[in-house]
């Protein structure tokens, strides 16, 4: 085991490598100016920020969260009522990410310190609850969320001499990228620090984690409230990106699995993994499946109003196909990780 | 209408749901006693069954069906009772295959590997639904919103039986439910109670291993439990599309909730507890429906769903000695 050897580090062989193959959408639309790349990718990123989250949780700790959704949202929208200019904060793009991060964090603490003692399929299931009441909520206090309509206008990012708008999508993607390196930054120092390795301990066999004095309720929370966090700053930035909340509908069960896809496909535990899952399954989502669709409908084919000659009809499919066969074959994802080799 | 009359008739609306309700939640609960697996795909199995009865429906010729005139015909009892059989079937063999083909090669695999594989299973057979929606029938709309709500046919006459001028509504379709759910209930305890097959799955839920060792065909009471459940689950889909008059391929998620939470109220692996557990969602439902706010009934059914797993995850009846099927 090389655990503590790698007690701090930068980045890995392979973090790095998918980090720069991101770096160079970009230069893809430079070629093929038709593909417009670069707008939807930074829609991976914000995704890839949330599977990281969703990652600590079930890739880490071996929680099933089947409502990580409910933080993205609860972090889109306390981004956006800390910075729109209806309401009287105005903390600004950094202050309102940051805080939603923090108020995503509160709000895991919350949900995981009654629940985090329940066994692995209940707890699953109390999180898919709660992932319901809180799209219910948002959507049913309207006097502070707005409703169906959402929070908007909300601000894009804001950088000494550098201006963020839908012109400069090139720049807007490489901040968010830049981001997302952060996050990954965190997240393997966070991997091999004292808490990731409890969380190992957890996950591996709780009773041995204890008799090694580590108090596993404790570490679960925090992995919680670690990955609710990453969850909610992945909201804010989706929030700004769209300049709008959005409504809670956009938060909606598919949004969790597709999260969950994303960390399940990439190799659970595996940052890099992760990343990689995020292009996969966000790229077809967001690149592929639309290319398809104008690719078919200049064809004549996709308009004919048949069911069956819509791509976008094919996504639970591929959703759902992606999660059977990865637990049928594959069960710890593209991307093995130590976890396999450990035994 | 009278304070009394309100609550009447939110009784009768809230028994008639949560009879269907008790009927979904049976099949979650005899799964979870034999295999230990939150069959997530239940409640989309049950949308498949809403599609199958509104494709015979159709097949059947609408017009000859839907004419007012011919309501109230016994003809119409038995087509209720085909629907409910032929659903019932189609269900039962759904979920027995996919027990086969996905849940069985996964059964000694970690708990929640089963629940994602079931999750999985679940968006599979939502697409279908999708599918199945955009089908070029008259029924469906011709195909041009395949996710767009499907109008099922009032099948039962709407007369009021408590009098036309009787404030609280009873209608044929209130009694249908019961006509239908009630006996199937009975059955079903008298099978698992009585029958060789019955006597099996108990000792199944109780211990795999041992049941095994005493010479029970363990795989064949897995495959009969789903085949029981999924035929539950097609009956139930049969009274639902019938009592709310309109079908979604999204519509299993919140049936399944609703079920699955019953069945946890009720003790999950209980199967009186299941029954117990769905007539009371339902009724918290109406009550809700009445009380509170109809948009904020999700919220209390999600609610009471999380506190029964924290402050009593064995629910009502599932204490001590629990009988699973």
């Amino acid at each position: 085991m090389k655990l503590a050897s790698a007690r701090f580090a930068l980045f890995s062989l392979g973090q790095l490598l998918v980090l720069g193959g991101l770096a160079l959408l970009p230069v893809v639309d430079l070629v093929f100016p038709s593909l417009q790349f670069a707008a939807p990718s930074r829609t991976v990123i914000v995704f890839a920020i949330m599977a990281l989250g969703l990652n600590i949780v079930v890739g880490w700790t071996g929680l099933l969260n089947l409502g990580i959704a409910a933080f993205t949202a609860l972090g889109a929208y306390a981004f956006g009522i800390l910075t729109c200019e209806i309401y009287p904060f105005q903390v600004g793009f950094w202050w309102g990410v940051l805080l939603a991060g923090a108020f995503g964090a509160f709000a895991g603490w919350l949900l995981g310190a009654p629940t985090l003692r329940l066994r692995g399929d209940y707890l699953a299931i109390v999180t898919l609850g709660f992932g319901e009441i809180v799209q219910d909520a948002l959507k049913n206090l309207e006097a502070v969320t707005k409703g169906t309509q959402g929070i908007n206008p909300l601000p894009a990012p804001t950088l000494p001499g550098l201006q963020f708008s839908s012109e400069t999508h090139v720049r807007w993607f490489y901040l968010y990228l830049a981001i997302l390196a952060v996050v990954v930054f965190l997240c393997r120092n966070l991997e091999f620090s004292r808490l990731g390795r409890q969380w190992f301990a957890v996950r591996e066999d709780e009773l041995a984690a204890r008799c090694m004095a580590i108090e596993p309720d404790k570490a679960k929370l925090k992995a919680f409230a670690a990955g609710a966090a990453l969850a909610a700053v992945s909201g804010a930035l989706g929030a700004s990106l769209l300049s709008s909340t959005g409504e809670p509908g956009n938060y909606d069960f598919q949004v969790s699995i597709l999260a969950l896809c994303i960390v399940i496909v990439g190799g659970i535990g595996s940052i890099t993994g992760v990343l990689i899952g995020s292009i996969v399954m966000v790229g077809l989502n967001v690149i592929l499946l639309p290319l398809l669709t104008q690719t078919l409908q200049r064809n004549g084919i996709g308009s004919t109003g048949n069911v069956l000659t819509s791509p976008d009809n094919y996504k639970y499919l591929l959703f759902g196909l992606a999660l059977v066969l990865m637990m049928r074959y594959r069960p710890d994802g593209i991307i093995q990780t130590r976890k396999a080799t450990r035994k | 209408m009278t304070e009394t009359e309100v609550f009447m008739q939110q009784v009768i609306y809230g028994l008639s749901n949560g009879m269907i309700i008790a009927l979904v939640a049976l099949g979650y609960t005899m799964v979870y006693g034999i295999v230990e697996l939150i069959n997530f795909a239940h409640g989309d199995v049950f949308t498949l069954g809403g599609f199958l009865t509104l494709t015979i429906v159709g097949a059947l010729g609408a017009a000859a069906i839907i004419d007012p005139a011919n309501l109230g015909d016994s003809s119409h009892w038995l087509l209720l009772f085909a629907l409910v059989i032929g659903a019932g079937i189609f269900c039962g063999g759904l979920n027995v295959a996919i027990d086969r083909v996905v849940y069985k090669p996964l059964r000694r695999a970690p708990k929640l590997t089963q629940l994602v594989a079931a999750i999985g299973v679940s968006f599979i057979l939502v697409n279908l639904a999708l599918f199945w929606g955009g089908a070029p029938m008259e029924v469906f709309g011709g195909g041009n919103a395949a996710a767009a709500s499907k109008d099922f046919p009032e099948l039962l006459e709407g007369r009021n039986l408590l009098g036309e001028d009787s404030n609280v509504v009873l209608r044929l379709e209130d009694v249908s439910i019961f006509i239908i759910t009630i006996p199937l209930m009975i059955a079903l305890t008298v099978f698992v109670k009585a029958t060789r097959l019955g006597r099996g799955m108990r000792a199944t839920a109780q211990n795999p291993v041992a049941a095994k060792l005493m010479g029970i065909d363990t795989d064949r009471v897995i495959a009969a439990t789903f085949m029981i459940g999924g035929f539950l689950g097609g009956a139930a889909s049969v009274m639902w599309s019938l009592y709310n008059n309109t079908i979604s391929f999204q519509m299993g998620f919140r049936a399944g909730m609703d079920a699955f939470t019953a069945a946890v109220l009720g003790g999950i692996g209980s199967m009186p507890g299941a029954m117990v557990g769905g007539v009371l969602i339902g009724l918290i439902r109406a009550m809700s429906d009445q009380y509170i706010e109809t948009r904020w009934t999700n919220v209390v059914v999600f609610g009471v769903l999380i506190l029964i797993l924290i402050f009593r995850p064995s629910g009502l009846l599932g204490l001590k000695q629990r009988e699973k099927v």
